[in-house]
């Protein structure tokens, strides 16, 4: 609607000729047909009124006094700029060698006298309709430029939030080559790579479903996720169920992240993986055969945590093997005819290998041979991993090194509950949040609940408010066990049951110390009766023996010491 | 923690679903899901898809069901248990004494 208001708008038209009649006729009919009509009387009253009024078209005889036609189009033209000036030159000449030098003045058409007022019209409407396209046509270059702009600047600042983010524990280490695109970010490809207390390698290398933004955006609660935990020590099954879960949380369905995690351990020369969506990984043994590691996981952010299984597969590596991981860039990469790499290629370039340190830079190089000027190659990523032993600078040995396993590798704890608490107050989301903090009872929580829990249920019921397993003999005994309970804590005001803890940790693990007393008179575990499967009551402390490495009454048998191992291989 | 119980419309199957922790503080709930009904039913599902945690009382509880259900006789599936929950009812062997799916 505008544009065509714009068309029917006054269209001003500069006519410039020193014939007078020639120009009051021209005047006239230009007038007649409803628009603006300015005069000169030569080209440089041309140039001059050109200059002020910014006519929409220009009318130029090529002969005139002072300045010629042709050298009045020439400035019009040059003070017009990228704006299209239609200039008409009105002439009676015909020849071919005049016509010529018009055009290369710049202008745009001739007009022959005697004018045709039709013929007039013609030209007049549709010079100007091309003008209002051209102004338009620039106007939206300039919009575009703009925006383009501005898309690349907001690219270059989310890249490099994302590179500092994503890149703050890259490990520079003779075990790790890898080979990014530099777009492969808005292509979706993460990469995150740290080393564990325990001087394991652990890397992870994500693909995101799409591209853009919310590729790259999703990489990050990944990446802090991962660093966060493998520092702390945390196992590689939990990282992933972590990561996981906050995938799972924020990205919309059909948004999600293929990925393969490595854990490198250089002092048992093993290696744990786990493939969830990746193209194959390929191990590459000393004797120059290819394992192929295949996905067999759904990838992260599809499942919930209680579906999601992360058990990594153990595998052993010889010292001098060499691990490859990739994204689907390399396969899927494609040469000009629009073939793919494809994974033939790759395992040829594997087979034709002599030498495996230079590897990683041959399946660069056939890659980028066989794209060739074909197509971008910008989201190709590639990781070499290779098994060698740590060197000295890289870890530091003995005792340093356990301690450094965790922030909470050696503590204790004692925790008391006083007569007031009984009835309001569950020691055990308190105690039991103390121990996730430690990375390796982190798997352990289901079993340490139960440990604790038992223990504490014991010392209160039966040591604090003297109740007896007896009276739940029968069912309505167990009612009337359950009322007694409530009204007897209810009811108390002295007493208290105790909860130590301590927690140590050696290179394989650690253990930790349970030990509950109560202000009870105690019992004689002695005097237990045995069980025959079917009473109601006496299950907890036969359960607690079966969870725990050791298990003592101490004491009168009001205080019950329990010792939990765990290992790292757990 | 919550108890929630539906019966089958002849009355011939009760399932009990328990959310949370399964513990002491459940027993009245517990017992009230199968005493209140006029008719015992023959089958009794126990659906533990989303209890977080057992207790030795809860253990009792599950016995006082078994009792009231028919003892040896009785027809008590539990399932869809977590492998923590799992792992408490089979130190007690409690496979025995019920069908744990």
């Amino acid at each position: 609607m505008d544009l065509a208001k714009k068309d029917e708008r006054l269209i001003t038209v500069l006519v410039a000729d020193d014939t007078a009649t020639d120009r009051i006729i021209l005047e006239t009919i230009l007038r007649k047909q409803g628009h603006r009509v300015l005069s000169a009387e030569d080209g440089e009253q041309a140039v001059i009124c050109f200059r002020e009024h910014r006519p929409d078209i220009v009318l130029l005889d090529a002969l005139m006094p002072r300045l010629d036609g042709f050298a009045a189009a020439r400035q019009i033209k040059s003070l017009a700029g990228e704006e299209l000036v239609p200039i008409i030159f009105l002439t009676s000449l015909t020849d071919t060698e005049s016509l010529v030098k018009c055009l290369e003045a710049g202008g745009d058409d001739f007009l022959s006298k005697p004018y045709n007022p039709v013929i007039l019209q013609a030209k007049v409407k549709s010079f100007f309709r091309m003008r209002s396209m051209q102004r338009t046509m620039l106007e939206q270059r300039d919009q575009i430029a703009q925006h383009n702009e501005h898309f690349l600047q907001e690219q270059t600042v989310a890249k490099q939030v994302f590179d500092n983010i994503t890149s703050s524990g890259h490990v520079d280490t003779e075990h790790l080559r890898y080979y990014l695109s530099p777009l492969a970010v808005f292509n979706g490809d993460v990469m995150v790579a740290s080393t564990t207390p325990a001087g394991n390698l652990m890397v992870l290398l994500g693909d995101f479903t799409g591209h853009g933004l919310p590729a790259a955006i999703g990489a990050m609660p990944l990446a802090t996720t991962f660093y966060g935990m493998v520092d702390k020590g945390f196992a590689m099954s939990d990282i992933l169920a972590e990561i996981n879960g906050k995938l799972k949380s924020i990205l919309p369905v059909g948004l999600f992240c293929c990925a393969a995690m490595v854990e490198m351990n250089f002092r048992k020369n093993t290696v744990r993986i786990w493939n969830g969506g990746l193209p194959a990984a390929y191990l590459y043994r000393r004797d120059g055969s290819v394992e192929q590691i295949k996905s067999t996981h759904l990838p992260l952010g599809v499942l919930t945590n209680k579906k999601f299984k992360a058990d990594p597969a153990l595998i052993s590596m010889e010292q001098g093997e060499r691990l490859y991981l990739w994204s689907d860039g390399i396969h899927e990469a494609r040469d000009t005819e629009g073939e793919m790499f494809g994974e033939e290629r790759l395992l040829a370039a594997f087979a034709q290998n002599t030498q495996a340190p230079v590897l990683f830079d041959e399946l660069l190089e056939r890659v980028k041979d066989f794209v060739g000027q074909g197509q971008r190659s910008d989201d190709l990523s590639l990781i070499e991993l290779l098994m060698a032993p740590l060197s000295s600078a890289y870890v530091t040995p003995g005792t340093e090194q356990a301690n450094s396993q965790s922030q909470l590798a050696e503590w204790s704890l004692s925790f008391e509950v006083k007569p007031s608490s009984f009835a309001i107050f569950d020691p055990l989301p308190l105690l039991l949040s103390v121990l996730l903090e430690v990375p390796g009872l982190r798997n352990h929580s289901g079993t340490l609940y139960t440990i604790i829990s038992e223990l504490y249920t014991n010392a209160l019921e039966h040591g604090v408010l003297g109740l007896d397993s007896s009276i739940k003999d029968d069912p309505e005994g167990f009612d009337r066990y359950y009322q007694l309970r409530r009204e007897r804590t209810k009811a108390i005001t002295e007493g208290y049951v105790k909860i130590d803890l301590a927690h140590s940790t050696d290179m394989d693990g650690g253990s930790l110390a349970i030990v509950v007393a109560d202000s009870g008179n105690g019992f004689d575990p002695a005097a237990r009766p045995e069980l025959t499967g079917n009473e109601y009551s006496g299950r907890g402390l036969k359960m607690i023996e079966s969870l725990c490495d050791s298990l003592e009454v101490r004491g009168a048998g009001n205080v019950v010491a329990a010792t939990y191992c765990w290992r790292n291989d757990d | 923690m919550t108890v929630t119980s539906t019966v089958t419309s002849d009355g011939s199957e009760l399932t009990i679903v328990i959310k949370g922790r399964f513990d002491f503080s459940a027993h009245q709930d517990f017992r009230g899901s199968y005493e209140t009904l006029p008719v015992r039913p023959d089958h009794f599902i126990i659906d533990m898809t989303d209890t977080a945690y057992l207790d030795s009382s809860a253990l009792g509880m599950l016995l006082l069901l078994r009792d009231y259900a028919g003892g040896d006789a009785s027809d008590i599936v539990i399932k869809n248990a977590s492998t923590d929950v799992r792992r408490i009812l089979s130190i007690s062997n409690f496979e025995q004494l019920f069908t744990i799916q």
